[in-house]
């Protein structure tokens, strides 16, 4: 039984959560791939119906007021996210399809050609990739063999002037929770900005972007209980405000004429075309689903499951544990000795039990630690210990089969 | 339990037959599956139509193994054309919906229940696709 001291009522919690009573290869599914994409709530599947069902209008258009209501549930989503981040001001929310068009948004409209950006060599390819495509030179801030960002290599690289810093707050691939703070200050000592991929992160920590100081935040709406495709930038006014558009469309100009065309002020310079409207209000149903929870015992939960997982998984002979930061959030990858992590993955699934197996869109730093891929068990606010056991007593499987 | 890892796909898995590299080779490829990393080299010789020999290198699953393994003495002293013809009856058994189960493919069979997970069906037939290219290749 649960011996993890926790004020949630995990089964009433689990209960809110259709897919997870649901059957994998016929056993009950064990989740534990929430950093791919977390499972939805009914609260927010129900809000996103609710929306197709009694409020479905396209947004700013419409003068009836069938179109009025879609333009306040979805402006209103701005607000509810705005808030959840401590943005300064909620024009600075740009909704986007997902992390990684907040990113490619940034990295087209903020000139970067011919500059350099430095990476840290854990981020996704989807904090690479467009910076490359939009002519940046792309340098790697190094790592330990923990998986912790070198700070003082960090701070020798500040001094080549790069126009800007991207870096993850908490790594998809290894779990590391960067110094945000820390990594903002050092680059804004040295004239550059700092973009933070948040993916993983508004699900594990309470994010403040004052706090944190930074210039721009991207975010994910599936990865934190939401739907997909809907996503978000938060950046600063001052930098928007003289950033081109990204994209042209409805929604997003002023005036148009064949001669030329002017532009909306921010956020709908940044928001051409119908936006994922019922996936922004499941996000703001989602944000409302996680508040109306004890966020500290959400994350004392987590790190609990987490801590038993990194216990368990240290008994396994022959198995090695690929990210040991001092600060980790809930997930973590590891390899064995004995198979490659898609046997291992593929045996897992053979028992109904979720986990990813490659390289988690993070090449470079596969390549850090000389393996081709790992395997990735990654937790969210309903994973329980039993399912450490039976994710263990699959890792037992695996060596039988490989014995 | 385990309809997929056989013994003989375990057992090829850990010691792979005819690996290395052929330095006389006649026809040579090379495969790769972003997606896993998976990595084949093949070097054959092939003579009057007949393949004389064959080797391969490569990195990857147990899967990507032990097909890669079970394929170079599935082909070796056959000839050409018998072997494009096995790798069309290879494939269709490995991707098609409803395939013709009527020939017995030999140790190939031992692969055929991947077909049942999809993401690794390409585990198993990256060799065969270097396979094809390496042939195909001294046909143009």
């Amino acid at each position: 039984m649960n011996t993890l001291m926790s004020s949630l009522d995990l089964q009433a919690l689990r209960e809110e959560f259709p897919l997870l009573g649901t059957e994998a290869r016929g056993r009950i599914i064990t989740y534990l791939d929430s950093a791919a994409t977390t499972q939805k709530p009914y609260a927010v599947l129900r809000e996103m119906q609710l929306y197709y069902q009694q409020s479905n209008a396209n947004v700013h258009r419409g003068v009836y007021k069938l179109s009025q209501k879609a333009t306040e549930l979805y402006e209103g989503a701005r607000d509810i996210l705005a808030a959840f981040i401590h943005a300064p001001t909620r024009e600075e929310v740009i909704f986007t399809k997902g992390c990684t068009e907040a990113v490619n948004l940034v990295a087209n409209s903020l000139n970067v050609r011919g500059e350099t950006v430095l990476l840290s060599q854990m981020e996704h390819h989807s904090n690479i990739v467009p910076w490359q495509l939009a002519g940046a030179k792309t340098v790697p801030i190094p790592i330990n063999d923990q998986g912790e960002i070198d700070l003082d290599a960090y701070a020798d690289l500040l001094k080549t002037g790069p126009k800007l810093v991207g870096v993850v707050a908490i790594s998809n691939a290894i779990g590391t929770v960067n110094p945000i703070q820390k990594m903002a200050q050092m680059a804004h000592e040295a004239g550059a900005l700092i973009l933070v991929d948040g993916a993983q992160a508004l699900a594990h920590q309470s994010v403040n972007v004052q706090e944190w100081d930074v210039d721009f935040l991207a975010m994910s709406a599936h990865k934190m209980y939401g739907p997909t495709g809907t996503g978000a930038l938060w950046g600063r006014k001052a930098l928007f405000d003289e950033m081109p558009p990204y994209q042209g469309g409805g929604d997003m100009i002023r005036t148009v004429a064949f001669e030329g065309s002017t532009y909306a002020d921010i956020p709908n310079k940044f928001e051409a075309g119908t936006p994922n409207i019922a996936g922004v209000v499941g996000w703001a149903a989602a944000i409302a689903w996680l508040q109306a929870h004890d966020r500290d015992a959400i994350a004392n939960h987590e790190a609990a499951v987490h801590r038993l997982l990194r216990e368990r998984l240290a008994e396994v002979p022959g198995l090695r544990m690929i990210g040991n930061a001092a600060h980790q959030a809930c997930i973590q990858s590891f390899v064995m000795d004995e198979a490659h992590p898609h046997d291992i993955a593929t045996i897992l699934d053979q028992q109904g039990i979720c986990v990813r197996a490659g390289h988690h869109c993070c090449q470079p730093l596969m390549m850090r630690y000389k393996v081709p891929a790992t395997v990735r068990a990654s937790l969210g606010v309903y994973n329980t210990e039993q399912e450490i056991d039976r994710l263990v007593h699959g890792l037992q499987r695996v060596k039988e089969v490989f014995a | 339990m385990n309809d997929l890892y056989q013994e003989m796909i375990i057992e090829h898995a850990r010691k792979p037959r005819n690996q290395g590299k052929l330095e006389e080779a006649t026809h040579h490829s090379k495969g790769h599956n972003p997606l896993c990393g998976d990595e084949i080299e093949l070097s054959l010789i092939v003579e009057g139509g007949v393949i004389r020999d064959v080797k391969f290198e490569g990195v990857g699953c147990a899967i990507s193994q032990a097909s890669a393994s079970l394929m170079t003495e599935e082909i070796l002293g056959k000839p050409v054309v018998d072997v494009l013809h096995l790798f069309e009856s290879f494939h269709a058994r490995m991707t098609q919906p409803n395939p013709d189960d009527s020939e017995d493919l030999g140790s190939l069979e031992a692969i055929v229940p991947v077909r049942e997970y999809p993401m690794r069906v390409k585990c198993a037939t990256m060799c065969w696709h270097a396979l094809r290219d390496a042939l195909e290749r001294s046909h143009a």
